[in-house]
C-alpha cells in the first residue's frame, strides 16, 4: 500500500510509561509467593478473581451494554462444574477449570437466546431469572451435596498439578502450596482478561465495540453488526466468568449453592466495582477493585454498616463523578493506560 | 432511467398514529430531492424507514433495484445508504477521527489501514481535520452537524440522507455547509435532504416532496411547489 499523508498512533508517553510499569509489577507479582505471607497470596488472589469477573461484566455493560444481573449463573455453575469433574470423573481440579469455562459456555448459548429477546430492565431480570432456575437445578443434583453443598474431595486437592513442586521449591505445607497455585493461576487469568480485552479493543471490531457503546443507533446506521457484537462478548463474557467461578471454588475448597450463586459476591460486588472504578473503559475496574478491597478491609468490624458505606460510595460516585474514579482522572489530565485511542497525525 | 430508490405504498404506524402513509416515490440516480412538511409530519421517520431503523407496517422499499423492505441498517449501509442524525448522534468518548475511523470500515468492510487516508481526505473536506483527534463529546454546533455529515461520507454512499443539517446554524456557517454538499452532490452522489432552511435546501436540491400527516401532498420542481396553494396553506400557513 502507498504511503499516505497521515500515519495513525496509539501509543503515548504515559502508555509507554504504564506498560513499563506493569511489566515491573507483573515479575513482582509472579515472585510474590517467594516472599509474601500466605493471608496476603489469598488477599491478592480475591482481588485477582474480583478484577477478573469486573472486566467481564464492563465487557458485557460498559462495551455491549447488556447489563446483566445473572453473572452468578456462570460463576456457580462453572465451580459445580469443577467439583463436579473432580467428584464424579476424577478430573484433576486444574485441567476442571477447561470443564468451568466450557459448561458456561454451553449455558451462555441458551440463554443468550432466551435474554437477547429483552431490552434494557427486562434484560437484567431475565438473566437474573435465568440465574435461579440453574441454582435450583443444582441444588438437586445429589452428587455434589444437593442443597447442602459438599467439599472437594481429599484426593482431588491432592492430586492437583503443581502443589508438591511448589511445596518443595517454597518448603511450605500442602494448602499453603495449593493457595498459591490457585494465587498464580489467577494471576494468569487476570492478566490474559486484561490483554485479550486490550488487545481486542485495537482491532476493527473493538472499534465497533467502543461505538456500540457510544451509541447503538448511529453504531448500526454506519454498517456495525450490533447483533453479532452482542453474542460474542456475552459468549466470552460466560467463559471467562465461569473458569474464575471454577478458580474460586476451587481455591475455597468448600461449595454450596448459596454461596455458588449469590447475587451478592459475583454480580453485586461486581456492578460496584465497575461503576466506582468507571465503567466502559480497562482502566476502571482496576481502580474499582482497589477501592472495593480497601473499603472491606477498612470495615470488616463494622458488620452490617460495610454494606451500607458501599451503597452511599456507589451513589456518591454516580451521582457526582458518572464516568466513575479512573473518569475524573482521565478527564482532567487525558491519561490513558492501556492505549486504545488512534490519533491521527500528518506525516512529516 | 433507473431509480436508485424506490418507496411502494410505504406505510408505518405507532399505535392509532399513521406516521407514513401509502408513501410511493422514485428517485433517479444521481438526483437531489428536498423533503419538507411541517413538524411532525413523519420526515425523519421516513428516513428511519429507508435506514432501515424502522420497519414499515405495509409496502415495499426498493434500493439499486433490489428489495431492500426487511433488509437491517448494517446491510443497507453496506450497499451504500448514508444517513445524518437530526440530533447528531457522534460517539461521544471516541475521537472525531475514530468516528469515521467506525463508519470507513464497518460501513465499507475494510480493514482500518485501508481507510486511514480516505478519512483524513473527509475530515479536511468537512473542516474538521484541526479537532480529529478531540473527543466527539467536546464539539460544537457546527462541528457536531459537520461530524454527522461526515460520518455518512465516510462510508461513501450511493444515497445520502441529511436530516435538518442546517438547523440552528448561522448564515455563515449555513452557507459553508452547503458549498460542502452542492460538492458531495457533484460528485454524483444522490441526497436526499430534509430542512426547514429552505434557501438552503432550494439551492441544492432538483425536486422538492411536500409530506404533511404522513402523505406526500405534492412533488415536482421546488418552484413550483413552492408556489403551490396546498404547500402555502398548510407547510407555510399562508392564507390564499
Amino acid at each position: 500500500m502507498a504511503a499516505g499523508k497521515y500515519t495513525v498512533v496509539t501509543r503515548t508517553a504515559a502508555s509507554q510509561a504504564a506498560a513499563l510499569a506493569a511489566l515491573a509489577l507483573l515479575v513482582i507479582a509472579v515472585a510474590l509467593p517467594a516472599f509474601a505471607s500466605r493471608s496476603l497470596i489469598q488477599d491478592m488472589f480475591f482481588i485477582l478473581t474480583m478484577l477478573t469477573l469486573a472486566q467481564f461484566w464492563n465487557l458485557l455493560a460498559g462495551y455491549g451494554g447488556l447489563v446483566s444481573v445473572g453473572q452468578q449463573a456462570f460463576v456457580g455453575l462453572g465451580a459445580y462444574m469443577l467439583f463436579g469433574g473432580a467428584i464424579l470423573w476424577g478430573v484433576n481440579p486444574v485441567a476442571g477449570l477447561l470443564l468451568s469455562g466450557v459448561f458456561a459456555l454451553l449455558l451462555a448459548i441458551p440463554m443468550a437466546f432466551f435474554a437477547f429477546r429483552l431490552q434494557g430492565a427486562y434484560f437484567a431480570i431475565g438473566t437474573w431469572v435465568v440465574a435461579e432456575v440453574v441454582r435450583l437445578s443444582v441444588a438437586q443434583w445429589k452428587a455434589v451435596g444437593g442443597g447442602t453443598g459438599t467439599s472437594l474431595p481429599r484426593d482431588a486437592r491432592d492430586a492437583m498439578w503443581g502443589v508438591e513442586w511448589i511445596e518443595m521449591i517454597f518448603d511450605t505445607r500442602a494448602s499453603a502450596a495449593r493457595d498459591i497455585l490457585a494465587y498464580w493461576l489467577a494471576l494468569a487469568l487476570a492478566v490474559a482478561t486484561i490483554g485479550g480485552i486490550y488487545l481486542f479493543l485495537r482491532t476493527k471490531r473493538g472499534l465497533a465495540l467502543a461505538a456500540l457503546r457510544d451509541n447503538v443507533e448511529a453504531a448500526r446506521s454506519v454498517g456495525v453488526d450490533s447483533a453479532r457484537m452482542k453474542w460474542l462478548v456475552f459468549l466470552v463474557a460466560a467463559f471467562g466468568t465461569g473458569i474464575a467461578g471454577g478458580l474460586i471454588f476451587m481455591q475455597n475448597g468448600r461449595i454450596s449453592p448459596d454461596s455458588a450463586f449469590s447475587i451478592i459476591d459475583w454480580t453485586a460486588f461486581v456492578i460496584f466495582i465497575v461503576v466506582i472504578g468507571g465503567i466502559g473503559t480497562i482502566e476502571g475496574p482496576i481502580v474499582g477493585v482497589l477501592v472495593f478491597f480497601a473499603l472491606q478491609t477498612l470495615l470488616a468490624d463494622f458488620g452490617a454498616w460495610y454494606l451500607m458505606v458501599l451503597g452511599g460510595v456507589g451513589i456518591a460516585v454516580m451521582l457526582f463523578s458518572p464516568g466513575g474514579l479512573w473518569g475524573l482522572v482521565s478527564g482532567r489530565t487525558g491519561i490513558e493506560l492501556f492505549p486504545i485511542r488512534r490519533r491521527l497525525n500528518r506525516r512529516d | 432511467m433507473t431509480p436508485i430508490l424506490s418507496l411502494q405504498n410505504v406505510t408505518k404506524s405507532f399505535g392509532a398514529l399513521t406516521v407514513a402513509d401509502g408513501v410511493s416515490f422514485d428517485v433517479p440516480k444521481g438526483q437531489a430531492l428536498g423533503i419538507i412538511g411541517p413538524n411532525g409530519a413523519g420526515k425523519s421517520t421516513l428516513f428511519n424507514l429507508i435506514t432501515g431503523n424502522l420497519s414499515p407496517n405495509a409496502g415495499r422499499i426498493e434500493y439499486d433495484g433490489r428489495d431492500v423492505t426487511k433488509a437491517p441498517p448494517m446491510q443497507r449501509c453496506l450497499s451504500g445508504i448514508g444517513r445524518s442524525f437530526q440530533i447528531p448522534q457522534p460517539f461521544d468518548r471516541m475521537t472525531v477521527f475514530e468516528n469515521l475511523l467506525v463508519s470507513a470500515t464497518h460501513g465499507r468492510g475494510l480493514p482500518e489501514r485501508a481507510v486511514t487516508d480516505d478519512c483524513a481526505e473527509v475530515l479536511e473536506r468537512t473542516e474538521l481535520i484541526e479537532v480529529a483527534n478531540r473527543p466527539a463529546g467536546g464539539l460544537t454546533l457546527l462541528q457536531r452537524k459537520r461530524l454527522e455529515m461526515a460520518r455518512a461520507m465516510a462510508t461513501r454512499p450511493k444515497l445520502l440522507l441529511l436530516d435538518e443539517i442546517a438547523g440552528g446554524l448561522t448564515e455563515a456557517e449555513c452557507v459553508a455547509l452547503v458549498e460542502t454538499i452542492k460538492a458531495i452532490h457533484a460528485e454524483g452522489v444522490t441526497i436526499i435532504w430534509i430542512e426547514h432552511v429552505l434557501h438552503a435546501l432550494n439551492s441544492v436540491v432538483e425536486r422538492l416532496l411536500v409530506l404533511d400527516f404522513g402523505k406526500v401532498i405534492g412533488i415536482g420542481a421546488p418552484d413550483a411547489i413552492m408556489a403551490s396553494k396546498e404547500v402555502r396553506e398548510i407547510y407555510l400557513g399562508i392564507e390564499v
